[in-house]
This record gives structure tokens, sequence and C-alpha cells, in this order.
């Protein structure tokens, strides 16, 4: 009779990784197989998509463009999740980043030069992310509310407040017809790489934010706290530390950068507010995916977003292509997870297989 | 079946019929084997090679220190544990037990040191649970019934609607054997049963183990205190590193025997403690009043002080206060009324930080869940309470170089074992994370230390550096807080003992002034004052 | 429309809308107390919407429609059981999972059913008698048979939680898995049998969307009803009966939003109203019952593991 026995590692090693890049590759091999169902070869699906974002000058171009917003949010959600706060809600404090950098771009960009405008956009973006995050920060350690809950209602809510707008007040005179507001004038839009839709000054952000965020986590008071506070709250009382102050910034750091996030897309790819779905991608919720993925590594989380990104490419190559709903995409990123969840498992214990 | 006939004369509420048909143990029980069982845990050889025999009607003691294997040994007999290797045989029939289920089917019944019930549930429902005997619509109304019948001929009394939070140890520890008796549990395996007990409700239990050994039961009660052992043993096996050193009839051995066997080498029971005179008052609590987590007050008109060079124990049974009084002092928990004083400052209500800055030493009880973040490397866990000001860190940035020298500073000078300071401490042992807590409390904040179990759980020599280490610090002229459930420890160390019961001092004595019967007196209630 | 009938057609909404809000409930909250927490009601009612309607499209057969939905929900939420129970994994990213793979699920399998109408739906049962007392009888007794089952579902989990052997294990399995291990248990089936049929109580709640409420798919149909769903298995205190009220409270909401948008109101405002009310619902409830605990398991989404140091 064969027995199962599970131990805890006492060490993990890097070997360890072959179990994620194992998860990874068997949840797309298990979504590819969705495709069969609409008569599509699985593995033809895969290829297309891997060629669709690795396989051209023009597919890795996107795959960059597509990964700055997941950079973005991924490392604010490493410092959240550093935490044990489980912020589910980058999507939504990436739309209000957007909303508040759009109201600087239509306001300020037509009268301004691009030096005064561009900053303030990311300022402006940044300090609208970290509101939405300061919320359920608030809503946690005053009230002793559900993060997870109440990040995603401040999405429901974020995205519903952008239609509001897009279909409402904020509607341009320009795009008959359409929920859109009016394009930013030239000094409210970030310079682009020739020829690509890279919005550079966002991606330099992004990885200097990553790496910052590093030495943030291992060398600052704030990330010593958040750790301490994450690992063992009861630890941090008897510290002495400060519960709502560490929560707040932890979700302005956390708030702050899918906020950014946010200006890229205004200001770098579309130049005008439109409807949630086309600004975001789900962005904020695939983060969480890289973030996992990273092991909660903000240096890791640059090359895994940049991954990620691909699969948004190639997703879009094969929804044309297929014709099929934009929420396929959520299959790929539903069962990466779900095998790098099982990935963990041989990650952290030893299963070996006694004989009787 | 002559053995049983009492008990199950006794245990008249229950169907015995359908009892008998449903245990696989139908014949008389006569005895219970382990032979050659072997569990390895991780880097540790938890139970090496063990046999050992219990005989019905006998009470075994098993004797080890912290970390010997005796209660991993009984998980694995009760079914939590499976062993790498080895067999159990009951009236020298081979069994497999698999999971408590099957030990419950075989007659065996265990009490956690840490009980196994439902403090949100009341007794009956804890009784109930996974009991086959219940009935399936309203188990409890049937579960109360059969309680009351039982309490009466066998002296355990216990409420069966009363919640298990609202109930004192010994009363959660009545409730736990009368889930195993129920159960028609004939080998009852009981870990520390009387750590939670005072002097007295460990002597009414030591008689309800020797009416149930008389009806034919065997009790297994593990222990680290010889006193017990001899108190009310029949045999007595001792359990060092993993193994069996011997088992031998309790009345053909003594006292020195059993301890060395059970350490190693020969040890003694003297702690040398100087006469010295006090110093200056440095911690004062007047009538103070605190709440406990379900809102009533649990802490009762306490005052006190402590001085330079002085060691003030608190003792008495756990959950009567002290761990909110302690929490109180520390800034951990509000005060409801009165005044703490540390260094002539009124300190009740402040932050823990401001409270740690005047001096003042914290080593909390439940060391993992307080004292230390595991996952972190030990330089981390050693800043836990410094991190936030110089020398340790600037206005942001911490200083990790000096972060670590401090580190290994506080590693070498309290000796403890880890391969480098950036080592997880959840790698190391539980002397050793103490010993890691004591180093960064007492190493920067050394005038009021207040120390609340920090013995429990640790092996001989570590419970022996932490005891010197605290005599050390008195002469050097720390005041001292000590809390402790060990009477032992806390009569040998303590200059000044307060017996707290009900979160009111029953007593503030000298240790040398005082007997242990009347310590148990004041632990169960009955003033005294010296 | 006089005033009486006005407020009897509150009231109907307000139990229509409200009944997929109680099964997910008392689906997650028979889940919760054994210890597991799904957050993946949202892709699991999305899932269970669109397979009724797609076997109901394909067959005209509601029984089998409503039964696909049950069991679609169970499988998933296996999936989530398998990584929570056996694997030890994080139950909030797994429940995400479960979350978003029901939504791109849901979005592929249902491309093809989006806007059809269905060709038979459950049409509205009146009881004899009751159903023509003013207001409260006209609202109640002529609904669905979603209703009728959703009420007797609710009634009976709760009298299995607090009354029955049943719900001793389960709920001493939630609060203390291992004092339950400890009388012979069986901890991980418990917590599998309750996690399954939560999931399969949030499919038919999908399946009443598509085919006793909305009668059609749209993709987003679901728009956050799981999410809330588990806001008020807090807000409930993880109590059935007081599943009720926040259900009915919440169908209220939805009830309300749709009368308001006949005055006028940007309908994008009146959609955010559901979400601030959970907001508000659990700013409400939380600071009382961390406080003082009340029905939180005690070791709610925390993995039990047996036989280990």
């Amino acid at each position: 009779m064969m027995n199962f026995k599970v131990e805890k590692r006492v060490e993990t090693s890097r070997f360890l990784y072959i179990f994620y890049i194992g998860a990874l590759i068997l949840g797309m091999l298990a979504a590819s197989l969705f495709f069969s169902v609409r008569g599509i070869n699985p593995l033809f699906a895969l290829s297309k998509i891997f060629m669709g974002a690795f396989g051209s000058a023009l597919g890795i171009r996107e795959t960059i463009a597509k990964s700055i917003p997941l950079m973005l949010c991924a490392t604010g959600l490493i410092i959240a999740f550093r935490g044990k706060f489980w912020n589910i809600g980058a999507e939504g404090q990436l739309l209000i980043g957007a909303m508040f950098a759009t109201w600087i771009g239509l306001r300020f960009g037509a009268s301004h030069g691009p030096l005064f405008v561009i900053p303030l956009m990311f300022l402006s973006g940044f300090a609208g992310g970290a509101l939405w995050g300061i919320i359920p920060a608030v809503l946690k350690v005053k009230f002793g509310v559900n993060e997870v809950i109440a990040t995603i209602m401040l999405n429901y809510i974020a995205s519903n407040l952008i239609q509001y707008l897009v279909y409402g007040p904020w509607k341009g005179k320009t795009h008959y017809g359409f929920p859109y507001t009016d394009d930013f004038a030239p000094s409210a839009r970030l310079p682009l790489i020739p020829g690509t839709r890279i919005h550079y000054y966002t991606l330099i952000i992004a990885i200097l934010l990553a790496i910052a965020t590093y030495f943030f986590i291992n060398r600052v008071k704030y990330g010593y706290e958040i750790k301490v506070t994450g690992e063992n709250p009861e630890a941090a009382r008897y510290s002495g530390m400060n519960f709502l102050k560490i929560t707040i910034i932890t979700l302005i750091l956390s708030g702050g950068f899918a906020g950014i996030a946010g200006v890229g897309e205004v200001a770098g790819i579309h130049f005008h507010l439109t409807y949630p779905d086309q600004i975001s991608a789900g962005y904020g919720f695939t983060a969480i995916i890289i973030a996992w993925l990273s092991r909660l590594n903000p240096l890791l989380a640059i090359f895994v977003s940049f991954f990620f990104g691909g699969i948004l490419v190639g997703g879009d190559v094969i929804q044309t292509s297929f014709g099929l709903p934009a929420a396929t995409i959520n299959i790929f990123n539903s069962l990466i997870l779900i095998f790098v969840l099982m990935g963990t498992f041989f990650m952290e214990y030893r299963v070996s297989f006694a004989k009787e | 079946m002559e053995g049983f006939e009492s008990l199950h004369s006794i245990l008249k509420g229950i169907e015995v019929r359908k009892e008998r048909k449903e245990s696989k143990g139908e014949l008389t029980f006569k005895s219970l084997d382990l032979r050659n069982i072997t569990k390895r845990f991780p880097g540790v050889l938890a139970n090496d090679n063990i046999s050992l025999n219990f005989k019905a009607g006998e009470i075994h003691a098993l004797l080890g220190e912290n970390g010997a294997g005796k209660t991993t040994l009984m998980n694995i007999l009760y079914g939590i544990y499976h062993p790498d290797s080895g067999e159990i045989y009951i009236n020298d029939q081979k069994v497999d037990i698999r999971s408590p289920r099957d030990a419950i089917a075989y007659g065996i019944g265990m009490v956690h040191q840490h009980f196994m019930l439902v403090q949100t549930h009341t007794v009956g429902e804890n009784i109930a649970l996974g009991f086959k005997d219940s009935p399936f619509v309203m188990p409890t109304r049937e579960i109360s019934k059969k309680i009351g019948d039982f309490c009466d001929t066998f002296g355990l009394k216990v409420d069966p609607n009363a919640k298990i939070w609202q109930l004192s140890a010994g009363e959660q520890q009545r409730a736990e054997i009368i889930k195993a008796l129920l159960r028609g549990a004939k080998v009852l395996i009981l870990d520390e049963p009387t750590s939670v007990l005072t002097p007295q409700e460990a002597e009414e239990l030591f008689q309800i183990f020797k009416r149930m050994a008389e009806s034919g039961n065997c009790i297994i009660f593990i222990t680290h205190k010889l006193e017990e052992v001899f108190k009310i043993s029949d045999r007595v096996t001792v359990l060092r590193q993993g193994k069996v050193i011997a088992t031998t009839e309790t009345g053909k051995t003594d006292k020195a025997t059993l301890a060395r066997m059970m350490v190693g080498r020969d040890i003694s029971f003297e702690v040398q403690k100087k006469d010295i005179p006090v110093g200056e008052k440095l911690l004062e609590v007047n009538n103070l009043f605190v709440r406990g987590d379900m809102g009533n007050t649990v802490v009762k008109n306490i005052s006190f002080s402590i001085h330079r060079n002085e060691i003030f124990g608190i003792a008495g049974v756990s959950g009567n206060g002290q761990r909110e009084l302690v929490e109180a002092i520390t800034g951990l928990r509000k005060v409801e009324k009165g005044t703490v004083k540390i260094l002539d400052k009124e300190t009740q209500n402040k932050n823990p930080r401001d409270i740690g800055e005047l001096g003042v030493s914290h080593i909390p009880e439940e060391r993992l869940r307080f004292g230390i973040v595991p996952n972190l490397p030990v330089y981390e866990n050693v800043i836990l309470r410094d991190y936030y000001r110089p020398p340790f860190s600037g206005f942001l940035t911490l200083n990790i170089n000096y972060i670590k020298e401090y580190s290994k500073e506080v590693v070498e000078r309290f000796s403890v074992m880890t391969p480098s300071v950036e080592t997880t401490v959840k790698l190391l042992s539980g002397g050793n994370i103490q010993r890691l807590i004591i180093g960064r409390e007492i190493l920067s904040r050394p005038d009021v230390i207040i120390a609340a179990h920090p013995t429990y759980g640790l092996d001989i020599a570590a419970t022996d550096f932490v005891k010197k280490l605290l005599l050390q610090k008195r002469e050097e002229g720390s005041a001292i807080l000590l809390v402790s459930e060990d009477l032992e420890e806390i009569l040998q160390l303590s200059d000044t003992v307060g017996v707290m019961f009900m979160g009111e001092f029953t007593g503030i004595v000298k240790p040398r002034e005082t007997s242990m019967e009347d310590m148990g007196l004041m632990m169960a209630g009955s003033k005294k004052w010296a | 429309m006089n005033f009486v009938s006005y407020i009897t057609s509150i009231l109907e909404r307000a139990l229509v809308a409200g009944t997929p809000l109680l099964l997910a409930t008392v689906g997650e909250i028979l889940t919760e107390r054994s210890g597991i927490m799904n957050l993946g009601l949202e892709g699991l009612m999305a899932i269970g919407a669109v397979t009724s309607l797609g076997v109901i499209l394909g067959t005209e057969n509601l029984f089998l429609g409503v039964l696909t939905a049950i069991a679609v929900g169970g499988l998933m939420s296996t999936i989530h059981a398998f990584i929570s129970i056996n694997l030890r994994g994080r139950q909030i990213l797994s429940g995400l999972a479960i979350s978003m793979l029901g939504l791109g699920l849901s979005g592929l399998l249902g491309r093809r059913y989006v806007g059809i109408p269905l060709p038979v739906y459950f049409e509205p049962i009146k009881i004899p008698y009751l159903s023509r007392i003013p207001i409260l009888g006209e609202a109640v007794f002529t609904q669905n048979a979603f209703f009728y089952i959703s009420v007797a579902l609710t009634i009976i989990i709760w009298y299995i939680l607090f009354r029955t052997k049943w719900g001793i294990t389960i709920r001493s399995v939630g609060e203390n898995p291992l004092a339950a291990d400890a009388l012979g248990v069986n901890v991980t089936k418990v917590r599998y049998i309750c996690t399954i049929i939560g999931g399969c109580l949030a499919g038919l709640a999908g399946a009443q969307l598509s085919l006793g409420y909305i009668h059609l798919w749209i993709e987003g149909m679901v728009g956050g009803r799981g999410w809330i769903a588990i806001a008020l298995t807090i807000f409930s205190t993880w109590n059935p009966l007081r599943a009720f009220l926040g259900s009915y409270l919440f169908g209220g909401v939805y009830a309300l939003q749709f009368q308001l948008q006949g005055i006028g109101i940007s309908p994008n405002i009146l959609l955010m109203l559901p979400y601030i009310s959970t907001l508000v619902a659990l700013l409400v409830t939380s600071g009382a019952t961390s406080r003082k605990r009340i029905g939180a398991p005690s070791s709610l989404g925390e993995p039990f593991i047996k036989g280990e140091k």
C-alpha cells in the first residue's frame, strides 16, 4: 500500500522555482484545452499567443507597453501583500489615478507646457490611487472591515464613477457618440518610443519603483514595520507599532503605484479617458498573480510582468483571430494562478511516498 | 468482564449494550504494548525505537524533560501521529491505529495539555461532538442528562450548559475527562494534567485517578514533576531524547535516580540566591482594575511595588488575571482604573513603546506568538523593539551593518545557538528563541524586567540559564516582576510573592515563611496576608 | 399606480432580487462555518447562470438546467476545496482564481447565448389564499420556485447547523479542527462536503439569475452579487436566519435602484448603490462583530495541518 507523507520543507531553495515554471506551463496548457470547446486546436492557440507576444518586433513592443501597468500594479501589491493586506483593488486604484490625471490633463494641458503638466499628472494620479487605497485601509484598521470585499466594492464604484463621467459631465465634444473625454493636448501626452506605444517615462518610473520597493522592504523602517505587521501583528503590537499609520503608508504606496499605472494608460496610450474596460484590461487582477508568482519580490516582478504582458498581447491576438470574448484572458490568468498555488505547495512541502 | 462491571455500573446513563457492540475492544482490557515505535520529524528523532508496556489497573507515569518525546509517543498511541515504524498491541493482539477514531474504538482516551475543546461551544456540545451515542436531533439535550448522571458518581462536576471559555482550567479538564470516559475509555492518557491546577485540585484529580484505576482502567500521565510520580504512580517510565531510559516500579526507585535518568547527569536542585538589601522603588501598581477580552473586569484592585534588587513573583493558576495584569503594565491593554508608576512616572494607558523607553523589558508569555516574528531572520528580530531609534536606524533607513553587529553581540552574550544572524528564527529551538528574546530585552532595558512564564516549555539547561540570569540581574539592580505557574520556581527566585485568584491578590507573602499548602489554599481563593 | 400596489411591487422585486443573494450567502455561511472561505462565489454564480441557460436553450428542460448549475457550482468549488484543504493554499487567492475562472469560462461559453431570451422559465407560483393577503401576501406568495426553495434551504441549513449533531461537527471543525480531529471527526471530509454544498448553492443562485430573474445571459450580469453575498455572510454573523434580513435588504437596494431610475438619476450613479450599501453594511457590522467576535469561526481561512509539529 502506498502512502503519502507530507513534510514542511525546512529551507526553500532556489531550485524549487522549477515548480513555478512547471505550474506556469501546466496552467497555460490547461487553459488552452478550453479552446477545443470552441473547436480550436489548443496547441495552435498557444503557439499563436506566444508568436503574437514574443515572435515579432511588433509583438515585443506591445508586450513591453502592456507590462508597464502590470509592473506598477504588481509592485504596489507586493507592498500590500507583504503586510498581509489583501488589496484586490489595484484595478479601482488604477482607474481613479487615471481619472485624476485626466482632470489635470484636460484642465492644464492646453494652457501649460509638458514640464508642468506631465509631473503634475503623475503626482495627481499617484494621489488618486493612494486616496482610493486609504479608504479600505482606514475601514480595516478602524472598523475591522474585510479588505478583500472593501477593495472589490471600490473597484465597482470606481468603474461606475468613470462610466458616469465619460457618459455624462466629462463627455467630450470631439468624439461624437463615443463615451470619451476630449483628447489631451500635446503637452499632456507622454512621449512614446517612436513607432511603438511604449510611453517610456512610465516604464522608467515602473522599473525604478520596483527597485526602490526592494530597498524599501529590506532597508527602510516603514518597510520593516510592514513586514512585521504582516507576519505577526501580535509582535507588532508588542513592539508598539501604530497599525493605522503603517496600513495607511502601505496603501498610499500600493494604491499610488496603481494610480501611476492609470496615468500611463490615459496619457500614454489613449490620450483621453474612456470606459473602464478600455483603460484597464484587468491589469489590477493580473498583477495579483504576478505578485504571487514573484514570491513578493519586486525585482522578480519586473520580469514576470513582462511575461504576463505577453500573455495579454497574445490573448488579444487570439481573441481577434478566433472571435473570443475579452473574458477569455481570465481563463488563462485563473488557471495559471490555480497551478501556481499548487506549485506553492510543492515548494513549501516535501511529499514522499512511503511503502507499507 | 469483571474488571469493567464496576465502571459500567457507574456509567448507568449509557446504553451499555450498544457501547459494547460498537467498540472493537469487546474483551476485558488487560494490557497495551508499544513495540519499537520510531517517529521522525524534520530534523528531530522524536521517538527512537520505543517499547513500552501498560497494564490494566495501573497508574503509569511517563517522566521526561520537555522535548523528550513523551507527548509525541502518546499522540501516536492516540492516532494523531503515525509512527514511521513500530507496532501497537492490545491484549497481545496487533492493532492498527490510524486515527483518533480508531483509538477511541479501542478504548483509548486522551486529555491533551492544551485542551481539545471548542471554546465558543458549551460543555454539552463539546461532548456530543463526534459521539456515536448522541441523538441526531438536539444532541446536547440528551448529553446533558448523561453528564448529570455521570458527575454524581465520579465527583466530576461540570455544568453541561456552560460555554467552555467561561470555565476555569480545572473545570475544562473535567469536561475533557468526561468526554473520554463517556466514550468508553479504558486507557486514559493525560498530558501534564496538573500544570493548570492548584495543589488541592491536583490532589482531587489524583483521587479520581485512583478510583478509575481501581475499576480496571489504565491511567497514563505525562509529567516532568518528580513529586507527582511518587505521590500517585504505580510504575514510571523515563524518556530522554526520544529513548526509553527505564521502566520501573515507583516504590523501587528514588527521586535522585529518576532525576539522573531524566537529565542524563547529576543535577542540583539548589539555586544560589544572595541576601541583598533592596534599592529604590522602580515599579508601583496602585488599585489597578483591568478588563479582559470579554469585557468583564479580570484584574481587581491589585497593588504592589517592586524595588531595585528585588524579584516580585506572581503565583496562581493561569487564567486568574495574570496575563491581563502584565499586559496592562506593559501598555498592551487598557487600564480601567488605578495607576501604574514606573520610575515615578504614571504610565497607565501609555503605548508599549513609551513604556519600553523608560527601561522596561518585557519577556512575553507565548513567545512564538508575541515575542518574535518567526519568518524573519535573527537580526530583524533582535531589533523588534528598538528598530525605530538611533543607532539602529536613521530618519528613514535601518543601519543594517550596525544591526547585524549588535545582533551578533546578543547572540554571543546570551549563547543563542544559531548558524548565523541571517537565519530565520522559526528554525531555532524554543530555548534559543527564549535566549534571543531575553537578550534583546534586558540588554537595552535592564531597569525593570517583566517576565511572564519565562521558563515555560524550556528544557532543564535553558530553564537553569533563565533562572540564573534573572538572579544575576537582581543582583545588578533590576526590579523584576516574575509571573509563573511553576510554584517551585516562584518560591525559589522571588523575594516577595503575590498570589492571584480571580483577579485579586489572596495574599502577599515571603517565600521562606510560607508552606506549599498555604500557597495552594491561596491559589484556590482563601485569603492570607503576611 | 396607487401606493399599495407600488409598495407591493417594490417588495416583490426586493424578494426576487434578494433570492440569489440568499442562496449564495447561505451556501457561504455553511462553507465558512466549516472553516473554509470561498471567495469564488462571483465566478460560481456566473458559470451557474450560463450553464443552466445553455442547457435549457438546448433541451428546454428547466429541471435539467438547474441541476447542471448546481453540479457545475459543486464541481468548481471542489478545485477550491482541493487547494485549500489538501494543498493548504492561500484561500483568498484560490477563491479569487475560482472567481476569475468562472467569469472567464462563462464569457467563453456564454458568447453564443448573449441576449437570447429563454424559451421557458420559472413561472410564479401563486399559493392559494395566502397570495391574496394584501401587500405581504401578494409579494411573498406569488414568487417562482427559486424563492420557495431558497427559503426552505435556508431554514434547513440553519436547523442542521444549530440543532443537530452534524451542526456541532461542522461548527467544531470551523472553530477548532484539532479538537474535532482528536475525537475522530474527519475534518477533511466535513470541509469538502461543506465547500461543495456551498458551491452548489452558488451555482443555484446563478441559475436563479438567468432563469428566474433576468431571463437571459449578458456578460457581467452577476455584477458583484457574489462578492456582496460574501459581505452578507459577515453581515448575518454566520447565521442563516439573519441572512434573510441581509439578502432582502439588499434585494430592496436593487429594487430601489430600479425605481429611482424613473426619477431621472443617472444610471451609473444608481449602479453604485449596492456596492456603497455593502461598504456601509460592513462598516456597521464589522466593528461590533470583531469586537465581540460573534459568529466568525475561529479557524476561518486557516488550513488544518494534521500530524505535524
